[in-house]
C-alpha cells in the first residue's frame, strides 16, 4: 500500500514539476537549434558564397557587406564555412546516435528481456568496447580507415552502443516485471509482439532522451577529431576544423576560433539543455512513466 | 576480500585478452597493409610480397596474433620503422609527461570541486547553490579543446602570463616545468570540476537528509563539523567513483590537450603516429592505453570494495 501511496504522490507533484523544468532556457535552446537545423538544412540555397572558394587578396578580411563574418586564412568565406560546417555536424551529430540507438537499443532490450547466456555474452563484449577510451579508439580506427564523413559516422555509432544497450538493458529489465507484460504473457503473446508492442513504446522514451545527450557528446567528440586534422577531410568545412585552423591566427584574428567555438558551444549546450529536460521528464525512478 | 579480489582477478583475464584481439583486429584487417605503407612510393607488387614474407604477413591471421601475443608477453611490443625506438621506449620516455599531466588536473578539479560542492550542498536552493549548478551543466557542454583555446588565448596570448605551448622535465627544473603544466592542466581541470560538484553535491544533500545529521544536529555539535565529518566522510566513495569513471575521459583529454600545448606525452605520440602512419607504434601504444586503462578500472573497483564492506560481501 506504501508504494501505491508513494506513486499518486509523485503523480501530483508531476505537473507543476513539468512546468518549472520548461522555463526560459528551455526555449532558447529549442530555438537555437530550430536555427542551426535550418541553415544546415537551406545550406545550399541560401545566398552564400562557395565554402570552398579561395581569394588569396582577401585573406583574413574583417566582417563587410560581402563578407558578413570576413574570411578565413585561405580567403574563404567564414560565415558559409560556419553554415556548411553546421551541417556536417548534425549529419555526424544525428546518425551515429542513430546507428547506436538501433544496434545498442535492440542489444538492450533482447538482453534485458531474454536474460540468460545472452544477456552475460551482449554485457561482456560491450565490457570489451568500454575497456577502450573512446577517443583513442575513434582515433586509431580513422587512422586505419582513412577519413571520411561515412567512417566517421560509423566509428562514433559503434562507440555509442555500449551506452544505449546499458540504457535499453535497464529499461527492459524494470519493464518486463510489470503487470502488462505478465498479462500480454498470459493472454499468449509472442516474444516479438510483447518486445514490440508491449515494451518498445516504453523503453524508446528514455532511449530517445539518451539520443540527445549523445548527439551532444557525438558532435564534440568529432569537433575534437577534425580539431586535430583527423576528422573530416580537408576542405569541407567542419566547425572543429575551423577552430583547429582558426588555433593558427589566435593572435591576429582571434574571430576565426571563436565564432565556429561559440556556434558549437551554443549547440551542445542546447542538446545537452534539452536531452537533460527530457530525461527529467521521462525518467522512470521518479514516477514520471 | 580475498575471495572478492581473486574473483575480480579472473575477469580481469578475459577482458585483457579480449582487448589485444580487438586491437590485433583493428589494426590487421582494415585496410592499409603496413607492407604498403613501410615501402611507401617503393612499393612493386615483388618489393611487397617480399616483405609481407619476411614480416609473416602472409600467414594465417590467428597465427599471427598469437605470435604477437608471445612477443608482447615477452615484453616486446614491436619497434617504429620510422624512428627505430622500441614501443617500449617510447611509451615510457612519455609516461610520466601524462601521468603528472593526468594528476595536476584531478587535482585541481578536486579542488575546484569539492569546496563547490560543499558550499552548494549546505545552502542547496539558494541563489549560489543554483548560480553554480547552472555553471556547472555549461561547464560540460564546453569540449577540452574549446576551453583549450580560450585558456592560451587569455593566458598566453593578451595576458602573457604563461606559455602557450613548450614541455621541461620536471627533474631538470620543477618551477620552469609547472609554468608548462598549468594551462594544460588547467584547461583538463575545467572539463573535470562540473562532474565532481555535481555528484558530491546531490550525495550529500541526501547526506545530510540522513537520521544521523539529526542526531548530531540535536547534540549541538557545531554546523562546520556536521559538515565536513559526518556529511562529507561517507562521500569519500562517491569521489572514488567518479574519479574512475573520469579516468577515461581524462585520457581522451590529455591526447587534446597534449596535441595543442606540444607537450611530449603519450596522447601526442599517438596522434603523431597516426600522421606518420607509424602502424606499429600506433597499435602498441592503443593497447597499452586500453590494458592500463582496464587495470585502473579494476583497481578503483578493488579500492571501492575495500572502503565500502556492502560490495564485498555480494552486492557487486
Amino acid at each position: 500500500m506504501a508504494t501505491l501511496e508513494l506513486s499518486l504522490d509523485e503523480q501530483a507533484a508531476e505537473p507543476a514539476r513539468r512546468k518549472r523544468r520548461l522555463g526560459l532556457l528551455f526555449w532558447f535552446a529549442m530555438g537555437w537549434m530550430v536555427l542551426v537545423f535550418a541553415v544546415a538544412i537551406l545550406a545550399d540555397v541560401l545566398p552564400l558564397p562557395s565554402p570552398t572558394d579561395m581569394d588569396m587578396l582577401e585573406k583574413r578580411a574583417p566582417f563587410s557587406a560581402e563578407h558578413w563574418l570576413g574570411t578565413d586564412g585561405f580567403g574563404r568565406d567564414e560565415l558559409s564555412r560556419l553554415v556548411h560546417g553546421a551541417r556536417i555536424s548534425l549529419i555526424v551529430g544525428l546518425f551515429a546516435p542513430v546507428i547506436g540507438l538501433t544496434i545498442g537499443g535492440a542489444l538492450g532490450m533482447l538482453a534485458g528481456y531474454f536474460r540468460g547466456r545472452f544477456e552475460s555474452i551482449v554485457v561482456g563484449s560491450m565490457d570489451v568496447l568500454l575497456a577502450f577510451p573512446p577517443l583513442i579508439l575513434a582515433l586509431a580506427v580513422t587512422a586505419y580507415l582513412g577519413q571520411s564523413i561515412f567512417h566517421l559516422t560509423c566509428i562514433l555509432g559503434v562507440l555509442g552502443i555500449p551506452a544505449f544497450m546499458r540504457v535499453a538493458r535497464a529499461a527492459t529489465l524494470t519493464l518486463a516485471r510489470r503487470e502488462f507484460v505478465i498479462a500480454a504473457q498470459a493472454l499468449g503473446a509472442t516474444h516479438a509482439r510483447i518486445l514490440l508492442r508491449e515494451l518498445l513504446p516504453n523503453v524508446l522514451l528514455p532511449l530517445l532522451a539518451f539520443f540527445l545527450l549523445a548527439v551532444a557528446v557525438t558532435i564534440v567528440v568529432e569537433g575534437a577529431l577534425s580539431f586535430l586534422g583527423l576528422g573530416v577531410p580537408p576542405p569541407i568545412s567542419s566547425w572543429g576544423s575551423m577552430i583547429g585552423e582558426g588555433r593558427e591566427s589566435l593572435d591576429v584574428a582571434p574571430r576565426l576560433a571563436f565564432i565556429p567555438a561559440i556556434a558549437m558551444f551554443l549547440t551542445v549546450l542546447s542538446f545537452n539543455l534539452i536531452g537533460d529536460t527530457l530525461r527529467a521528464l521521462t525518467d522512470p525512478r521518479q514516477g514520471a512513466l | 576480500m580475498a575471495f572478492f579480489l581473486a574473483w575480480r582477478l579472473l575477469y580481469l583475464v578475459p577482458v585483457l585478452i579480449a582487448v589485444s584481439v580487438l586491437t590485433f583486429l583493428i589494426a590487421s584487417l582494415l585496410p592499409g597493409d603496413l607492407a604498403y605503407v613501410i615501402l611507401g612510393d617503393q612499393a612493386t607488387p615483388e618489393n611487397v610480397a617480399a616483405l609481407r614474407h619476411d614480416m609473416g604477413l602472409d600467414q594465417p591471421i590467428w597465427w599471427r596474433y598469437l605470435s604477437w601475443l608471445g612477443h608482447i608477453l615477452q615484453g616486446d611490443f614491436g619497434r617504429s620503422f620510422r624512428t627505430g625506438q622500441t614501443v617500449l621506449q617510447a611509451v615510457t620516455e612519455r609516461v610520466p609527461v601524462s601521468f603528472e599531466l593526468m594528476i595536476l588536473a584531478e587535482l585541481i578539479g578536486l579542488a575546484i570541486g569539492v569546496p563547490l560542492a560543499i558550499a552548494c550542498a549546505a545552502k542547496s536552493g539558494s541563489a549560489f547553490d543554483r548560480f553554480m549548478t547552472g555553471s556547472a551543466f555549461a561547464m560540460l557542454s564546453l569540449p577540452t579543446f574549446l576551453s583549450a583555446i580560450l585558456l592560451i588565448f587569455l593566458f598566453a596570448v593578451e595576458l602573457r602570463w604563461l606559455p602557450a605551448t613548450g614541455y621541461v622535465p620536471f627533474t631538470e627544473d620543477p618551477l620552469a616545468n609547472l609554468r608548462f603544466m598549468v594551462l594544460p592542466a588547467l584547461t583538463l581541470a575545467l572539463a573535470e570540476w562540473p562532474g565532481i560538484m555535481r555528484v558530491l553535491r546531490s550525495d550529500m544533500i541526501a547526506a545530510l537528509q540522513e537520521d544521523y545529521i539529526a542526531l548530531a544536529k540535536a547534540k549541538g555539535l557545531k554546523p562546520s563539523r556536521i559538515l565536513f565529518v559526518h556529511a562529507l566522510k561517507p562521500s569519500s566513495l562517491t569521489l572514488v567513483t567518479i574519479t574512475g569513471i573520469n579516468i577515461g575521459r581524462l585520457i581522451g583529454g590529455t591526447v587534446i590537450v597534449e596535441s595543442v600545448f606540444a607537450l611530449p606525452g603519450i596522447g601526442r605520440l599517438l596522434v603523431g603516429a597516426i600522421y606518420t602512419r607509424d602502424l606499429i607504434i600506433l597499435q602498441g601504444v592503443v593497447l597499452l592505453v586500453a590494458a592500463g586503462f582496464v587495470i585502473v578500472n579494476f583497481i578503483v573497483d578493488l579500492l571501492y570494495a575495500a572502503l565500502d564492506p556492502r560490495i564485498r560481501h555480494g552486492h557487486a
